[in-house]
């Protein structure tokens, strides 16, 4: 990885402590897993979701993570891109490309290059406390870098602060819950990975959001 | 100046805190410092210097500045209140209504001295604009208990609260309110009384009074601490309009609200499923967890001065 200049990790420290203001990201735990590259994988229902996680990650982490993010959304302006690029330092993947193309494609070559992660499974945002079916590209890259700690992340509020389809952000305690890195079950189907894997971010919510409908 | 009796209770904080601090340092340097209370002790007291340095000075400077700064910790509170609080999208007019209009006119009500009109707007207005923006979703799902926890919050956090300031707007004849002496002597009854009853049940406490809402609430505790809170009430009587005896009977009325008032927000952030509200104040919790018991006495103190000290 290029090390990147000053100004842009300034500009990032001082997103993360307006973020940590505004909508009190916090972490509700610290991050236990210890290998030197981890993609953190996490419930999706807001704008706010990749902030927030950035925003709560312990320093030594955030210098090494890549937010995955879509090019229909960050890409989409000139100032929302300049932040995607030089702020957030996002990996780019284009949703909606050619039958054929593969999407993941820049994310290998991040992990290749050393980055950390920021996933989320389900590939797009949706409404509810909890995250819907995870789709198959976090077990490709499961299978791909084993070597890699998955870690479930669960962030409580975002879907209340700033749901999809809102324009009114309230001004909540968003709280990052980081979960223990996931076993490596060896020749697991994709199906049994995959429910296993969204099942290890829902139990990460606390009991009063997990058990109120979706 | 300094011998104002405003100034007198504020040196008398940090002497108490000055001693508090020493002997936390003590026990910690004895205990060997891995010891959960004694380094929970020492974090408390440590907060509490934060707490006086920033509460003091606001206060010192004016009835303004002072209702801002309770602004400020009502808006905090009732943050964590429902960041904790499952609402539904239905609810989320009525949510914002409650942080940017229901806080500030409140607030501004208590800034300018507006009585008749602070004491009824939430339980009155609000009662009935709350529910009503929660209406224009048409989402009957757990309807009522929405309301109603959205409207247990705004009576907690920003009602409960903002009774606090508006001691300082309170009309007695023949003493200052607007000083913040009357405010500080509240605050400082208030407080003392949670942090004695915190040391005699770290001392003495052997039976728990409500063991599944609060474990470290005892019996021991309640009431030496309550008794030792009551006294030092009614030995600063001076700096108040009461006589010994009227201060005497007020402190203890702001020791038994303040006393049930954290068991209820116990009681409630239970049912939510935590054990702290947040985890703003290093040792203590969250802001509501330092002001769980000012809000429901700070509004009864409010009433009972008002009621038999004002004209």
């Amino acid at each position: 990885m290029n090390p990147r200049p000053r100004s842009e990790l300034v500009a990032r420290e001082l997103l993360c402590s307006l973020v940590r203001l505004l909508v009190g990201a916090v972490p509700a735990n610290g991050v236990s897993t210890t290998t030197a590259q981890a993609i953190f994988f996490a419930n999706h229902s807001s704008h706010l979701d990749t902030v927030v996680l950035l925003a709560a990650l312990p320093l030594r982490w955030r210098m090494r993570v890549r937010p995955v993010a879509a090019m229909d959304y960050w890409g989409n302006g000139r100032i929302r891109r300049w932040i995607a690029e030089r702020v957030l330092n996002v990996v780019f993947i284009n949703r909606h490309g050619k039958v054929g193309e593969d999407a993941l494609a820049p994310v290998r070559q991040a992990l290749q290059e050393g980055a950390s992660l920021i996933f989320f499974p389900e590939g797009t945002r949706h409404n509810g406390a909890l995250p819907d079916e995870f789709k198959s590209g976090i077990f490709r890259l499961a299978e791909e870098f084993p070597r890699i700690a998955l870690v479930p992340t669960y962030l409580e509020n975002p879907n209340r602060t700033l749901p999809k389809g809102s324009l009114l952000v309230l001004p909540l305690i968003n709280r990052v819950h980081f979960g223990a890195a996931l076993s490596r079950i060896a020749e697991e189907s994709k199906p049994a990975f995959l429910t296993r894997a969204r099942q290890a971010v829902c139990e990460l919510a606390p009991h009063q959001f997990s058990s109120s409908p979706k | 100046m300094i011998n104002t009796p405003f100034w007198s209770l504020a040196f008398g904080i940090v002497a108490f805190l000055s001693m508090a601090t020493l002997i936390g340092r003590a026990i910690a340097w004895k205990a060997g410092g891995d010891n959960a209370t004694v380094v929970n002790l020492n974090q408390r007291i440590n907060a509490w210097w934060i707490l006086v340095a920033v509460t003091l000075p606001f206060i010192a400077i004016g009835r303004t500045t002072a209702t801002a700064l309770f602004a400020i910790a009502s808006f905090l509170a009732l943050r964590e209140f429902l960041s904790l609080t499952p609402t539904r999208p239905g609810d989320r007019l009525a949510m914002f209504s409650a942080f940017f209009v229901a806080i500030p006119v409140q607030f501004a009500l208590v800034a300018m001295d507006w009585y008749g009109l602070f004491s009824i707007l939430l339980p009155v207005y609000g009662f009935f604009l709350l529910p009503t923006a929660s209406t224009l979703a048409q989402d009957t799902e757990d309807y009522l208990s929405r309301c109603a926890k959205i409207q247990w919050a705004i009576m907690v956090c920003v009602y409960g609260v903002s009774h606090i300031p508006a001691l300082l707007f309170l009309p007695i004849a023949g003493y200052d309110t607007a000083n913040g002496t009357l405010l500080v002597y509240f605050l400082l009854v208030a407080q003392l009384s949670d942090v004695l009853q915190y040391v005699c049940g770290k001392l003495f406490g052997k039976s728990k009074v409500a063991p599944i809402l609060s474990p470290n609430k005892t019996w021991e505790g309640l009431i030496g601490g309550g008794v030792l809170a009551t006294l030092v009430g009614a030995a600063l009587h001076g700096v108040t309009p009461f006589t010994a005896w009227q201060a005497c009977a007020l402190s203890l009325v702001v020791v038994i609200t303040g006393f049930f008032g954290g068991l209820i927000l116990s009681a409630v952030k239970r049912s939510l499923g935590a054990k702290d509200w947040g985890n703003g104040i290093p040792g203590h919790g969250g802001v509501l967890d330092r002001l769980d018991s000012l809000a429901f006495s700070a509004p009864i103190f409010f009433h009972l001065t008002r009621y038999w000290f004002t004209p």
